[in-house]
């Protein structure tokens, strides 16, 4: 019944000479629209508002140079010289021609990569901490896992119908970049006395009913990870609402039957499965980690580094914002903000990826991440190579200074392309990154959240953003609701709504109301948005919203 | 009373390109939403949409969508259909660059 799905270049290959001739068979009128529907779906194939778009996997974020590379030469030769990265860890492009497909895969599967199961009813790219195997606070790389976790789940037999799809994520330290806790499984490492295990967390997830994930086992010997998996898929799988697509997420079926009971029965059919998971898996995982070996770190002064820092404002600004601490000495994770003022989140040209691709292999061990956030990291970058890397960013117009600030807002295609938008969303953040860079405050305003999505599905995460914004469609115009509170990190919570929605031209003005009355009601340059939102509650920010409301109260 | 009936124009995608199409009277699809059949009658846009979602070795799923007419022929009321028209607005790409 378990069987290990070795995910290599044969079954990457057939798959593609499979949608190959699904394709022509599509083409030639022997396939229906309605037959071949799920096949595209499953080849990460969608038609969008003006075209098709594919989207494109990089599991776990995790890829290096070549692959990179490739992802300049898809956008190049079949997109219009750009992609989109999107929050799920992966590439969009957003003008191919069905006759193509077929051979983006192809040129994708030359280097390993795939679209495979990035939609339909299955359990989804797993996504791992972008910094992971960096990050100086994790105890362990997740990626491993993830790795494990995607051979287990690809063509699983199990799970190939599932109620609904079904997204995993996981993280290897305190500090949780990965959303663990709005997923349908969250996991993260931890270590009880030597002893390596996960918190699992069941239950969350955005969309039109958004919830946070609830703890299901605070800690989950390692060696039981696939079967307790399994079994929560497998009581979902049961339970799982089929009758209504609304109630079909795992976060439903938690909400309806309640932790305790999902607990004992998980617990009941972990008794059941968990002798037939022999250690093979335990075996694979050792391999895996083989495999994420981390680099050969180099050792040299940082003094030239230092240096430039005193020298150059500009390059000091960035190490600012766009580093995060290294777990080896000397080195630092590099943030490439996607995010440049005015221009659309996520959006690299093949250009800027080829540059991106060559910054990797001069001076980053050949890897790259690409985040949740809409940003492109490399991760393993001596801090001696930095004013070098920092130049040739500069010169790719990739240098934005910006990494957790205002105008690094995840933001989701919207109306721009998506077919199921309610409103768009690019422009609106176009216009914020625009005002704000405008207003030059985002560095004194601080690290601030700002998430849009185009419609309820909330693919841009707007409830969890510190300021979220959701676009709907009111009477036939387009209409933000802006939520406030939100946060994405081990501290998650569900924004709240603020108030009656804003029209296009109102919403702009009504950010910029907030952010900078922010700084009027916080305590001290120090206080973030988010916690002076925690210590205030949501009125003084309402107010400041909506100043006819208070005048009228008054 | 029956309610009134919104005009309305046939739309889909185009199979190969995927890009934004609308039905003609002539059974055909244009990339102009102007040159679209202008539809006023509920009866016969059922009908017409059966018509056109038959071409499915052309387009992709048929529908109806809300127009009025214009002085150059049937013109989107919906924000919606009016950006298949044109195209997104992050970019110049698209019906807005390639209709010349
Ligand atoms: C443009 C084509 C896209 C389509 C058709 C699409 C469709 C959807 C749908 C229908 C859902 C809701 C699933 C549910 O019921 O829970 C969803 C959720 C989601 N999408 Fe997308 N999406 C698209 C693009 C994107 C992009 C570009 C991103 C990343 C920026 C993204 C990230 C997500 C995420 C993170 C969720 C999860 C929300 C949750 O946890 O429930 N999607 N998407
Ligand atoms: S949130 Fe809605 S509009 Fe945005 S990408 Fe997702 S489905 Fe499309």
């Amino acid at each position: 019944m378990y069987k290990y799905n070795d995910f290599d270049e044969a079954f990457v290959r057939e798959r593609v000479s499979q949608f190959r001739g699904q394709v022509e068979r599509r083409i030639n009128g022997s396939l229906t629209e309605d037959e071949f529907k799920p096949l595209r779906l499953m080849n990460g194939l969608y038609l969008q508002l003006h075209a098709y778009m594919l989207r494109v996997a990089v599991p776990y974020g995790t890829l290096n140079s070549a692959q990179m590379d490739r992802l300049a030469h898809l956008a190049e030769t079949y997109d219009k010289g750009y992609g989109h990265f999107t929050t799920r860890q992966n590439i969009q492009y957003n003008w191919p021609e069905l006759k193509d497909v077929p051979n983006m895969l192809s040129d994708l599967a030359d280097v390993g990569m795939h679209a495979i199961q990035t939609s339909g009813n299955c359990i989804r790219n797993v996504t791992a901490d972008h910094f992971a195997g960096a990050a100086a606070d994790e105890i362990a790389d997740p990626r491993p896992v993830a790795e494990l976790l995607r051979q287990w789940s690809t063509d699983h037999p199990e799970f190939q119908f599932m109620p609904r799809k079904f997204k995993i994520a996981i993280t290897g330290s305190e500090n949780d970049r990965a959303v663990i806790k709005a997923h349908d499984i969250g996991l993260r490492v931890r270590d009880r006395d030597g002893v390596r295990g996960y918190e699992v967390i069941v239950g969350g997830g955005l969309g039109r009913t958004p919830m946070i994930g609830k703890v299901i086992n605070d800690f989950l010997p390692e060696a039981d990870l696939l079967p307790y998996l399994e079994a929560i898929v497998s009581v979902w799988n049961r339970l799982g609402r089929r009758d209504n697509k609304y109630k079909a997420r795992i976060k439903i079926t938690v909400h309806e039957h309640g932790i305790d009971e999902i607990r004992r029965l998980v617990d009941e059919r972990f008794a059941e499965i968990r002798p037939a998971f022999t250690g093979v898996d335990q075996d694979m995982l050792r391999e895996i980690e083989a495999q994420f070996k981390a680099p050969d770190f180099k050792t040299a002064s940082t003094d030239g580094y230092e240096a430039a820092r005193l020298a150059n404002p500009a390059f000091r600004s960035w190490t600012d914002t766009n580093l995060t601490e290294h777990r080896a000495e000397g080195y630092a994770i590099v943030s490439i903000s996607i995010k440049k003022h005015g221009a659309t989140p996520g959006d690299a040209t093949a250009d800027q990826m080829r540059v991106m691709a060559e910054l990797a292999r001069k001076y980053g061990h050949d890897e790259l991440r690409i985040s949740h956030e809409q940003n492109v990291i490399i991760p393993h970058v001596h801090k001696s190579d930095l004013p070098a890397l920092y130049a040739d960013l500069r010169a790719a117009d990739l240098a934005t200074a910006n990494i957790g600030l205002a105008s690094d807002m995840i933001v989701c295609p919207g109306m721009d392309y998506c077919a199921l938008a309610t409103a768009r969303s690019i422009p609106i953040a176009q216009q914020i990154s625009t005002r704000v860079e405008e207003l030059d405050m985002e560095h004194d305003i601080g690290a601030l959240k700002l998430k849009i999505s185009g419609c309820i599905n909330a693919c841009g995460h707007h409830h969890v953003g510190h300021i979220g914004i959701l676009g709907l469609d009111r009477a036939g115009v387009e209409n933000y609701q802006i939520t406030l509170g939100g946060d994405a990190t081990e501290t998650a919570a569900i924004g709240e709504r603020a108030g009656p929605g804003f029209s296009a031209d109102d919403i702009v003005p009504a950010i910029e109301r907030l952010i900078t009355g922010y700084i009027g009601l916080r305590a001290d340059a120090d206080e973030t948005f988010l916690e002076a939102y925690r210590r205030l509650g949501a009125a003084p920010f309402k107010a400041i919203l909506y100043p006819e409301a208070k005048a009228n109260a008054a | 009373m029956p309610r009134a009936f919104t005009p309305k124009v046939i739309t889909s995608n185009r199979l190969l390109e995927g890009d934004a199409v609308w039905f003609t009277t002539q059974n055909t699809w244009s990339g102009d939403i102007q040159d679209a059949e202008f539809l006023t009658d509920e009866a016969h846009a059922d009908l017409r949409l059966l018509e056109a979602n038959a071409q499915n070795g052309i387009i992709v799923g048929a529908y109806l969508a809300d127009a009025k007419m214009g002085e150059d022929g049937p013109e989107p009321t919906h924000f919606r259909e009016e950006f298949r028209t044109r195209g997104p607005s992050n970019y110049a790409h698209g019906k807005q660059v390639e209709k010349v």
